[in-house]
């Protein structure tokens, strides 16, 4: 049976090197195939999340040959396997053990996010096109991909003052909600430090789930920053009839 | 005493998929100070690949849906075995929890009055499901995890626990460890809620990630609790066939529901052979009926229920259909079903089930809007577990709680699709009340340095264990219990199953690990090991006392349903260090509900 040559980080928050490990081909093959048969068979402590295998979870996020991916979704078959394929955990968050990174800030950056608030007395009647635009944004996997090469957080580790493309979705579908009452948009600017972002889609173009993060959330989230804080008639009128 | 960090909470929840969320949520709302304990990171448990919807009678779509109707389909598509109160509270209360989950912020796709849409389903009378495309799990576990956040609930991640603490006869607390490092971590708590899931990593084709080792099962059986209808597994008919990798992997009950016709490879329309005959005035005659139906439910007029395609009979019947035409020699090329939507509009194909598009095209190669995709029965649920009682959650153990897959009680002997979501809804939120009741009531708990010193012990055993590592026994039982104890059984087969397990036990008894206690799998499996070890034999004993068809459990050696076994469910209880195994009589259904089932649809 033919072979494919994987490269593998092993280590931990102290470093470590790349192992090489020979793994059967079998039709259909994704890398976490490759990854779950190396664990089998020759590394029973290779460090690997996952759940799903099927692309619904977010959890087996690496970098393949430098690429920001899924690895359920990673087939062999599109990959050049006369050369070895490096696979390493993704850079952006601390490594804890090989593939598997410390991700803890991401849900600390959650809890920042005001919760959803119904319109008073609303009936809870809305279309399907109000649906579908929110919808999008409900889609997200939570893998962090976007996290992971958002250079605001990558090469600038702007951790403490920005939230990144994956709360900027999660924001994009409470203040899209049709019945969704709460103003975000102090939060966006302040806590979640939106201005960093200087949309260079780095995010749109990782994200499996295929959101257009940076045109339909992040640009539209911005323009309410804007609106809010820097219009201003909106600030004139604010001042003379209070506030909104 | 062994070396660990101790933390004290009024309940603490284990699992957090759909029950462990919305029970934590509930035990934190009544005041309770409450821990999430699970050992993925919060929002990957296995609920958030569920596909299809959540059952409940909100009546939008179909008007004349009401809770009788739900809880009499529930009582016979689980052979009459379910609990009849739990059937009931199950059936009254799940409208109630999706209109919560909307006021939480939860989107369901609509109708065009606005109104939380709903889709039909194999088993359900009228249009029920209340759905996102095929990604309602997502949909559902993101809600409750914002709303759990923003309640304050302490949530441990990646973190498994091993064994239960015990104060004399109650539960007092749970001893397990941090994936991430390996060190010992033990709760004191009041009240404890299982909330694990199920056992689908017993079988080598399963629709169910690596969490599904049986854990809270062999928390409660060891802790002393009884555990019902552990013989009834439900093997989804739909999983994918291929590629290899993603054997099993599911393809939702939706597909059947928004139009998808099964076919051998002689091109027939196998599904109408197959239909009960019990059942057979409750579905189309023939495939212009079946049509017809369709082309109402697409068209968005209301389709004539006794006219339903013979695809969404319920899934312990599709499940033996597609594995009958296989076995005969009509299977598809890669050994399973055809399952075809692609005469339906690309457009509509896509929108309705979104991620089966991608799933099949990423995946497989296959684009689903113009060609049939290959499907074959995977193992996916598992009906039995630990007994609660119906209104609180309670177990027979003191202190001890339980809701979700892992207890037992809604489905009977085979589970509607659709139910599962209701159910973790329903019974997660009186799980939770139950427990932080108790809690109100209960002494401090007390937990003791020897059941933490041999609970260290055990998990650390594997360090210096002298056998073989734990991957090759664990495929071993997945080849066992999948050729054994699987979707058709016999005594013979399942004796072989015995005899294997106990040599499996053996050898699980002595395995090795190899490296440190850091985010170690070898190690992780090596306990998850035994706990499936424990649920194999519990299902195969149970499915041996059951000589009879019903539901998810079919006996080629008494291939009929038998009066003599429909008036009781089977029980699992430690005595001793034997697993003891008994009937115990459903308790009897009150007057007024049996009248349903009189009365004509």
């Amino acid at each position: 049976m033919a072979e494919a040559t994987f490269h593998v980080f092993r280590g931990d928050r102290n470093g470590g090197d790349l192992k090489e490990y020979r793994v059967p081909m079998e039709e259909g093959m994704v890398v976490l195939d490759a990854m779950h048969w190396i664990q089998g068979h020759l590394q029973p402590d290779l460090a690997v999340r996952w759940n799903c295998k099927a692309a619904k979870c977010g959890s087996c996020s690496a970098e393949v040959n430098g690429k920001p991916t899924l690895m359920c979704k990673n087939r062999l078959k599109y990959l050049d396997t006369t050369k070895p394929i490096v696979v390493k955990p993704i850079k952006t968050f601390p490594v804890i053990k090989d593939l598997v990174t410390d991700v803890s800030w991401n849900f600390q950056v959650n809890k920042k996010i005001p919760a959803f608030k119904p319109k008073e007395g609303t009936d809870w009647r809305y279309t399907q096109a109000e649906a579908d635009r929110v919808q999008e944004f409900r889609k997200c996997i939570e893998c962090f991909l976007c996290q992971n090469v958002c250079h605001v957080l990558r090469d600038h580790g702007q951790h403490e003052k920005f939230g990144g493309p994956r709360f900027f979705v999660r924001v994009a579908g409470l203040e899209m909600h049709p019945l969704d009452d709460e103003d975000r948009s102090g939060s966006l600017k302040n806590q979640l430090g939106l201005g960093f972002c200087n949309i260079t889609k780095c995010c749109t173009e990782v994200c499996p789930e295929d959101i257009h993060i940076t045109d339909n959330a992040i640009i539209p989230l911005k323009e309410r920053v804007v609106d809010r804080f820097y219009d201003p008639m909106a600030m004139l009128l604010r001042k003379l009839f209070g506030k909104k | 005493m062994a070396e660990h960090e101790t933390h004290e909470f009024d309940v603490i929840v284990i699992g957090a998929g759909g029950a462990g969320l919305r029970a934590a949520i509930e035990s934190s709302a009544m005041g309770a100070k409450t821990a999430l304990v699970c050992k993925s990171l919060l929002g990957k448990a296995h609920t958030v690949m569920a596909e299809g919807g959540i059952a409940a009678a909100l009546a939008h779509v179909d008007a004349q849906d009401s809770w009788q109707t739900h809880f009499k389909d529930t009582m016979k598509g689980g052979q009459m075995l379910s609990n009849w109160r739990m059937a009931q509270l199950h059936a009254q209360e799940a409208p109630e929890r999706v209109r919560e989950l909307e006021r939480w912020g939860a989107v369901f796709d609509r109708t065009p009055d606005g109104r939380i849409l709903q889709r039909p389903f194999g088993g359900h009378t009228y249009r029920r499901l209340a759905h996102v495309g095929d990604r309602t799990g997502l949909e559902m576990i993101r809600t409750l995890q914002d709303r759990g956040v923003h309640q304050g609930i302490d949530v441990f991640m990646e973190c498994t626990v091993t064994r239960l603490l015990k104060d004399g006869d109650r539960v007092t607390g749970a001893f397990g460890y941090w994936r991430e490092n390996g060190r010992f971590i033990v709760f004191k708590a009041k009240a404890v809620v299982l909330a694990t899931g199920g056992v689908g990593k017993a079988f080598k084709i399963t629709s169910n990630s690596w969490e599904y080792t049986g854990d809270g099962q062999t928390l409660a059986y060891e802790a002393g609790a009884e555990l019902l209808d552990m013989e009834f597994v439900q093997f989804h008919p739909t999983g994918m066939v291929w590629p290899p990798g993603v054997m099993g992997i599911l393809v939702t009950e939706s597909v059947r529901a928004d139009g998808g016709v099964l076919k051998n490879s002689k091109g027939e329309r196998f599904m109408w052979k197959y239909l009960p005959e019990n059942k057979r005035a409750e579905f189309a005659k023939n495939e212009d009926e079946a049509k017809q139906w369709l082309s109402d439910q697409v068209g968005g007029r209301v389709p004539d229920f006794n006219k339903r395609p013979p695809e969404l009979s319920t899934r312990d019947n599709v499940a033996r259909a597609i594995y009958t035409e296989v076995k005969e020699g009509r299977g598809s090329p890669h050994g399973g079903a055809f399952l075809d939507i692609s005469h339906l509009p690309a457009e509509y194909v896509k929108k309705k089930l979104p991620s089966m598009y991608h799933q099949f095209k990423d995946l497989a190669d296959v684009d689903i809007t113009a060609g049939p995709m290959e499907v074959g029965p995977t193992t996916h649920y598992i009906m039995g577990g630990v007994y609660v009682e119906p209104d609180t959650g309670a177990n027979n153990v003191t202190g001890l709680f339980a809701a979700g897959e892992v207890s037992a009680g809604v489905n009977g002997s085979n589970r509607l699709g659709g139910n599962s979501l209701s159910d973790l809804l329903v019974f997660g939120r009186r799980a939770g009340a139950g427990a932080a009741e108790h809690a109100k009531r209960a002494d401090a708990p007390v937990v003791h340095g020897y059941q933490i010193d041999g609970a260290g012990k055990d998990l650390l055993a594997p360090f210096e264990g002298k056998g073989e590592d734990p991957y090759p026994i664990h495929r071993e039982l997945q080849e066992t219990m999948q050729s054994l104890v699987g979707i058709y059984r016999d005594e013979k087969e399942m004796l072989r199953a015995m005899e294997k397990l106990q040599e499996l036990k053996k050898r699980a008894a002595n395995v090795r690990v190899d490296g440190s206690r850091m985010y170690n799998p070898g190690w992780h499996l090596a306990w998850d090991l035994r706990n499936l070890l424990t649920v194999s034999e519990m299902i195969t004993r149970s499915a041996l006392d059951r000589k009879e068809s019903r539901g998810g459990h079919s006996r080629l050696d008494f291939p009929k349903m038998d009066p003599g076994h429909a008036r009781h469910n089977t029980r699992v209880l430690k005595r001793g260090e034997e697993m003891a195994i008994d009937r115990k009589p459903l308790p009897e259904m009150p007057e007024e509900l049996k009248k349903l089932f009189e009365e004509k649809k």
